[in-house]
């Protein structure tokens, strides 16, 4: 077990430096430092003042190692300051980056925790219902309602939202944000509302096939021979042999609550990580847009070996190789 | 590179071609092989008023695909005009400019009450340029297709060389493949997107490269693992043993038998793509003249009143109704192919 679980973390922690050599491939390959600074500061700018935005910013040293600088470059400045979490500037503006992502990690999940609950309640208990009644018209206009649902972007359903509820009817306000008051769950119902929405569709069709992959199993005819109800079995007997493939879906998702929604986010004005990864987008602003990525994928390898791990405790028939 | 796929229309009429007659050898293909063409005749019967209204779609992304130069009589008012290659949609439907905003089949102009050039023959309005709602919607079917397209051109074909070589030799370069996998798939997809769309010089085809290295992944990981099954069957075991080399043992009894699961595969990721883009779209660096850029005008548009809601509409209908017509074409094949869902399961 314990080599196990050493294993498993030596490969995540592979994963991580991998995914640190494709953003330096991606943000100091693809692009040059120069590029970076011109995009900054404009593409008419003196050279010197390129090389002193570039100094200004860590981006002056050789890209490669090589002779003579074999730690004092930017590949090695690279790996040393994500893996330090010692992020530096904002390309940008030049406000500290760790900042920016602390304030913006609450209204973030604010927003996502109770879309992703919310989501989640309703998927299953639907999905449940679903598949109780297989097979009739409530499944199948289900069916359709999903596939409609999914076919909708969620661009439509903000759009949508915010001139219906928002303009219209004037149940809650179009978009903002005020922190930690009454007023701010006035203003995330909209978001939530027009997520969960448009997740619905996906989610509960995920989970249809899930429980209806498990309804057919002999151990629910077992059940039923030896004469236990339509819920009983639903609830009893299927909804626990369908909780690994639910626990993986919902665990990997969990990571990405943390980075926020960009589309709701920046569409209903809220201040969080989506929103700033969007004006890092319009700005050009690389070394936030490097965070973020790094970031992300840093939380959704540890969820991932912890469901791995979680597995091996949870249920038997999974081997230690 | 760029410009010779969205600007020059000789390289646009080559790839129709190509397509087309591509489309026909596949055509007579399945038309002599008996199990796909049954497994496609009964996917179409499960849904055929999708199948139509996809092929619509490719229909008017054809037409506005085959482009010539002339054709345009010296008296129109457009001097430019005369000199730009057009396409079969711009000679069928286009050319009917206002200066701004108009209501569908309105006779005077939006915002100030001058009238229209061509008064109630806008079914559509226009937009804020004055072009035919329309019209734009109509050529958004191109830009719809082309992005999907030619992302699945890159993805489909680098995830089987990986997942294939990876599933069927095992050892190192499956350990190698693994792990790029992996480093790929953990990173947040949407971020990921948007960080590679701006590091990368802008245009089409740099949104699909950056969209075909998102999601060739999934595809990859499942190309491996089906592999990893049909290896150890006994007609993968007496190709061997009859002394097949290993190349021929991939292309001639591997590759036809994930045949199935690539065209499933290809008609998911194709909604996938039409809707990651009309996100990039509202983001601003999407695609031009796609359906996303048309319903990230409605913006400003809803808040206009009376609303300009002609734009987001067309748009609305243009989305919608391909990505509904291809999740269900997409239920119906899988369907139909995949033995995992056949009769009453699915």
């Amino acid at each position: 077990m314990l080599a196990y679980v050493v294993r498993r973390t030596c490969f995540g922690a592979l994963v991580v430096l991998g995914v640190l050599l494709f953003l330096f491939l991606l943000f100091f390959g693809v692009t040059s430092p120069d590029d970076i600074a011109r995009r900054a500061i404009g593409d008419k700018a003196m050279p010197h003042v390129i090389e002193q935005w570039k100094k200004n910013h860590g981006y002056d040293k050789p890209r490669l190692p090589g002779p003579g600088h074999l730690t004092d470059n930017l590949l090695v400045e690279h790996y040393r300051r994500m893996l330090t979490f010692d992020f530096g500037k904002s390309d940008a503006d030049n406000t500290p980056i760790v900042d920016r992502l602390k304030h913006g990690a609450v209204p973030s999940l604010c927003l996502t925790v109770p879309e992703f609950l919310l989501g989640l309640l309703l998927g299953i208990w639907s999905a449940l219902v679903v598949a109780l009644f297989r097979g009739t018209y409530i499944d199948k206009s289900t069916t359709i309602l999903c596939v409609v649902l999914m076919s909708v972007p969620i661009l439509l359903f903000i759009i949508g939202g915010q001139y219906l509820i928002g303009k219209q009817l004037r149940w809650f306000p179009i978009s903002g944000w005020e922190r930690g008051s009454s007023a701010m769950w006035r203003f995330l119902a909209l978001p939530v509302i027009v997520g969960v929405l448009s997740g619905f569709g996906g989610t509960v069709r995920f989970y249809r096939t899930v429980f209806l992959d498990e309804v057919y199993r002999d151990y629910v005819r077992t059940a039923r021979a030896k004469g236990a109800g339509d819920m009983r079995i639903l609830l009893r007997h299927v909804l626990p042999n369908a909780m690994i493939p639910v626990l993986t879906a919902v665990v990997m998702e969990i990571p990405f609550l943390f980075t926020g929604s960009l589309l709701l986010e920046a569409a209903f004005g809220i201040p969080g990580l989506g929103s700033l990864t969007v004006d890092a987008i319009n700005a050009n602003d690389f070394a936030t847009l490097r965070t973020m990525v790094f970031i992300g994928s840093l939380l959704f390898v540890a969820a991932q070996i912890m469901t791995d791990i979680g597995y091996t405790l949870v249920d038997p028939r999974v081997r230690l190789e | 590179m760029v410009s010779a796929l969205t600007n020059s229309h000789h390289t646009s009429n080559v790839v129709v071609l190509l397509l087309v007659l591509g489309g026909l050898w596949l055509g007579w293909r399945v038309k002599r092989n008996e199990p796909w063409h049954d497994a496609l005749a009964d996917a179409f019967r499960r849904g055929p008023t999708a199948w139509c209204v996809l092929g619509l779609y490719v229909l008017v992304a054809l037409a506005d695909s085959v482009a010539w130069k002339g054709g345009v009589s010296a008296a129109a008012p457009d001097q430019v005009a005369r000199f730009e290659a057009k396409s079969l949609l711009d000679r069928a439907v286009g050319g009917k400019t206002e200066k701004s905003y108009s209501a569908p089949l309105a006779t005077r102009e939006f915002a100030r009450d001058r009238p229209l050039v061509r008064p109630g023959t806008h079914l559509l309005g226009t937009d804020k340029l004055g072009r035919d709602v329309l019209f734009v919607t109509l050529k958004g079917a191109r830009v719809a297709l082309l992005v999907g397209g030619f992302t699945s051109l890159i993805a489909i074909p680098l995830a089987l060389l990986f997942g294939v070589l990876a599933g069927y030799f095992g050892k190192w370069i499956d350990d190698g493949v693994f792990f790029v996998m992996s480093t790929l798939a953990s990173m947040p997809s949407v971020l990921l997107l948007v960080a590679m769309i701006t590091a990368l010089p802008r245009g089409t085809i740099w949104v699909c490269v950056a969209l075909g290295v998102t999601s060739w992944v999934g595809f990859c990981r499942l190309a491996r693992g089906e592999t990893f099954k049909l290896r150890e069957l006994d007609y993968v075991n007496a190709a061997r043993a009859l002394g097949a080399s290993h190349a021929r043992i991939i292309v001639r009894h591997i590759l036809p038998n994930l045949l199935h699961l690539v065209l499933i595969r290809f008609v998911l990721l194709f909604s996938a793509l039409v809707l990651s883009e009309a996100v990039l779209s509202w983001l601003n660096i999407g695609v031009d003249g796609s359906w996303g850029q048309m319903v990230a005008q409605a913006k400003n548009e809803l808040s206009r009143d009376p609303i300009v809601w002609w734009n987001v509409a067309g748009a609305t209908v243009g989305l919608v109704g391909l990505l509904l017509s291809i999740n269900v074409v997409g239920d119906t094949i899988r369907d139909a192919l995949d033995p995992r869902t056949r009769g009453d399961r699915a």
